[in-house]
């Protein structure tokens, strides 16, 4: 363990973080010198073996982990605190936009929520022609991958068909940046072919957007609304929420004698310290860090009240197939009927105690389950409820697989679908696939197209084992550098990488 | 009623290169053609029962009983090693279907389904089976706006097209030479049936792809392009055509010595085919 003297040096002289990381690793060091809040011991012992988690956000909660302001606020009252009149053109909208986002905290320090936009900025494009639109919309997307370069920097557009939107889809895919994260919000009632069609175009050039099941989402927010950031989280518009906090349901599952000690005693007590260890995060943030005094609430942008608690969970594949062990059954999670169902049974255990359990300064009063998506150091620990990296069935399969997990998931839940590049000729079959998940119970619909593809190439089935025994046979008329590199392409593409990274994946300095 | 029943190699609920949008493909074993570039020769013969695969199964899922090979699909680990063994390019792991499996399989992956696709071997060798699969289908009203499509090698007759087309939505018909020695050469038959195929789906409306493979040295030359562009000239109308390259792996000793197709020579080829005004040509998105 280094004294906190030498890694604060550490951190100043390390040549690979630029002054603005530096500065971000240094501030969650010093607020990590200060006492956490107070937990009683229980807590405290579980939150250090990790069985639960605080996702390191750090101990003294100074603002919400994420915050979605109404960004409709400032464009139509303009800002006393910024010295903003109300924007009357587009130039305007956006140039207002543009110095909101730099006044918007989150737990990484960058705005996760950039707003709806094509809502926010259609009422600036009356008498704007396309050309215009186009090249005012190119300009603001390069702005924000190059002074706001975080991957979990979120915009939305949706559910309505519309000019905005679909210059933003033709922008995103002609410049392929990571920033902003895009998501469409599809309800197939007002939404309508055209758009799901050209985002599927979209998603088979640069794997954006993804696509939320608007339908589903509204139904569980209220009309205030609902806005989709970071890297798939669902939360109430004009709010966000304080703090996310996670139960590691393997750690759980190893805790436990069998199935029934599992559901009667061990995972209702871990769920029980979690709440705790988030309800005095929260606590901090309300009542001594100040951070609802600020402009951001006195303005409107935000309301202290719509801020939730994201109920987080992960590494239920590693949670099913320790309880399988235990049980002596031999299904594995995400290819078993009786795997699967008991992963099922767990979410549905999940969600009751998650609507059952009061919270104080919570939005409605209870924390909002969420399935997620893991941190860079996580070991032998799968996302949220995803099937394992590597092992995925194909996407129909999978989908239907983890459909059922879907509806207990309010605070987001996301899988990465794996589709070969061979989709660029035929994206018809994306719009089929999330029309299917979303006839099926999925919340949102993400897909990976992997520039390789060993299965099938073209009409023809290619079978895995004919690849292998002809790349052996390749191999062993070759070199053996040859050989090294073509496993490793093997490798590479069997074990699939993180999409995306970003600040949030990486909570601290040497984490 | 539909008591036919077909002999498939595979059944896929995901494909997404097997016609329009994601499709519920039925491989059918068989097929009247002996193409070195197949991809698949597991899928060419149909099984005599020698019994060569059994003693090369190591998991126990292949046995010998009443002189038939039996396969048992609970013990195998999928290795493939029966695929080598059999002398007849037979596959002893096909699996007998019924129409009402099929359409079984079509309702539970119905939100999942643009349509469903007969491919091989040659699926219209097992010609009763996909008319009544897809007449069932059309005639099903929970699988209502799934459209059926079938991907041949053109060898069958215009009778024969003549029972099935009423019942289809579109064909993908794969032409392997213009040329007849060379057709004969690289597939063991004569390409007349074939070409003739493709004109009466086209004149039919039901041509949904020509495709082309282009092996080096074998398919790519300007001859065999420009035949292919004079072939889609005569057709009329925007036909789609797709381009597809040879590549090893799968393929059968013989072909194995051929090289394999350069994406550069297929960029190559569209372009030829996009000069002489091909409009809507089509090339692979991967390359092995």
């Amino acid at each position: 363990m280094q004294d906190p003297l030498s890694k604060l040096r550490s951190i100043v002289n390390d040549a690979t973080l630029s002054a603005a990381q530096k500065a971000r690793y240094l501030a969650l060091e010093a607020e990590n010198l200060l006492p956490y809040p107070p937990l009683d011991a229980k807590t405290q012992q579980a939150l250090e073996e990790r069985v639960i988690c605080d996702m390191y956000e750090g101990h003294a909660p100074y603002r919400p982990r994420y915050v979605l302001p109404d960004y409709s606020v400032v464009l139509r009252e303009g800002s006393d605190y910024l010295e903003l009149p109300p924007p009357v053109s587009l130039d305007e909208a956006i140039n207002t936009l543009m110095i909101a986002y730099h006044h918007v905290p989150s737990i990484t320090g960058m705005p996760v929520y950039i707003g709806q936009l094509d809502e926010l900025l259609l009422p600036f494009c009356e008498g704007v022609d396309d050309d215009t639109l186009y090249e005012t919309i190119r300009l603001f997307w390069r702005y924000l991958d190059r002074t706001l370069p975080d991957a979990f920097m979120h915009a939305n557009i949706g559910p309505t068909d519309n000019r905005v939107a679909r210059t933003i889809l033709r922008v995103d895919a002609e410049l392929r940046q990571i920033a902003p994260n895009l998501t469409l919000l599809y309800d197939p009632e007002t939404s309508g072919d055209g758009i799901l069609a050209m985002a599927a175009r979209n998603i088979a050039a640069c794997c954006k957007p993804h696509i939320a099941n608007h339908a589903v989402h509204a139904d569980a927010f209220d009309e205030r609304g609902y806005g989709i950031v970071s890297c798939y989280n669902v939360l109430p518009l004009a709010g966000g929420a304080a703090t996310l906090t996670r139960v590691n349901l393997k750690e759980v599952a190893r805790r436990a004698s069998g199935e029934a000690d599992f559901f009667d005693d061990v995972l209702p007590r871990y769920l029980e310290l979690n709440f705790r260890l988030t309800q005095s995060r929260i606590d901090y943030l309300h009542d001594e860090s100040g951070f609802f005094d600020g402009f951001l609430v006195q303005e409107g942008w935000i309301d202290r009240e719509r801020f939730t608690a994201m109920f987080g969970v992960f590494a239920m594949a590693e949670a099913v197939n320790t309880l399988q062990d235990k049980e002596g059954r031999e299904g594995r999670y995400g290819f078993d009927e009786a795997a699967n169902a008991l992963g099922h049974r767990i979410s549905a255990v999940l969600s009751e105690a998650v609507r059952k359990r009061p919270m104080d300064k919570v939005w409605r009063g209870r924390a909002l389950l969420h399935s997620q998506a893991g941190l860079s150091d996580d070991k032998a620990a799968t996302p949220g409820v995803r099937i394992p990296y590597g092992t995925e069935p194909d996407p129909v399969t999978h989908v239907r697989a983890l459909a059922p997990h879907h509806r207990y998931y309010d605070a987001g839940i996301s899988e990465i679908l794996t589709v070969d590049e061979s989709i660029t000729n035929n994206p018809e079959a994306l719009v089929q696939l999330c029309e299917g998940a979303f006839a099926s119970g999925f919340r949102e619909f993400t897909v990976n197209v992997a520039n390789n593809d060993l299965v099938r190439v073209t009409g023809y089935m290619v079978r895995l084992s004919d690849i292998r025994k002809f790349r052996e046979q390749q191999g062993s008329r070759t070199n053996t550098t040859v050989l090294g590199a073509e496993a490793a392409e093997l490798t590479g593409i069997l074990d699939r990488k993180p999409r995306v990274v970003g600040n949030e994946l990486r909570p601290g300095y040497g984490q | 009623m539909n008591s036919v029943r077909a002999t498939v190699s595979k059944v896929l609920t995901y494909s997404i290169v097997d016609g329009p949008g994601n499709r519920l493909v039925v491989f059918l074993q068989g097929c009247n053609f002996d193409c070195a570039a197949c991809h698949n020769p597991h899928t060419i013969g149909e099984c005599n029962h020698c019994g060569d695969c059994v003693p090369a199964c190591h998991a126990d899922a292949l046995s010998l009983v009443d002189g038939k090979v039996v396969f048992d699909p609970s013990n195998c680990d999928h290795c493939d090693d029966c695929l080598e063994a059999c002398p007849i390019d037979a596959n002893p792991m096909v699996r007998e279907y019924g129409v009402e499996e099929i359409l079984a399989l079509a309702r539970e992956h119905r939100p999942f389904l643009s349509g469903i696709t007969v491919s091989g071997g040659e699926p219209t060798r097992q010609l009763k089976f996909v008319v009544a699969l897809f007449e069932a289908i059309k005639a099903d009203e929970t699988l209502a706006g799934l459209d059926c499509f079938i991907d041949s090698n053109g060898s069958l007759g215009a009778s024969g097209w003549e029972v099935l087309l009423p019942v289809t939505d579109g064909v993908m018909l794969d032409i392997k030479s213009f040329d007849s020695a060379l057709h004969r050469d690289l597939t063991g038959k004569d390409n007349a049936k074939s070409l003739r195929a493709a004109r009466l789906l086209h004149d039919a409306g039901k041509l949904h792809e020509l495709r082309f493979l282009l092996v080096p040295g074998k398919t790519d030359g300007d001859a065999e392009l420009d035949a292919l562009i004079d072939f889609v000239r005569t057709l009329g109308g925007d036909v789609r055509v797709k381009l597809n390259a040879f590549q090893q792996h799968g393929v059968r000793a013989v072909a194995r010595e051929w090289a394999p197709m350069p994406k550069t020579g297929v960029d190559r080829a569209a372009e030829r085919l996009r000069a002489a005004g091909i409009r809507n040509v089509v090339t692979p998105a991967v390359y092995v």
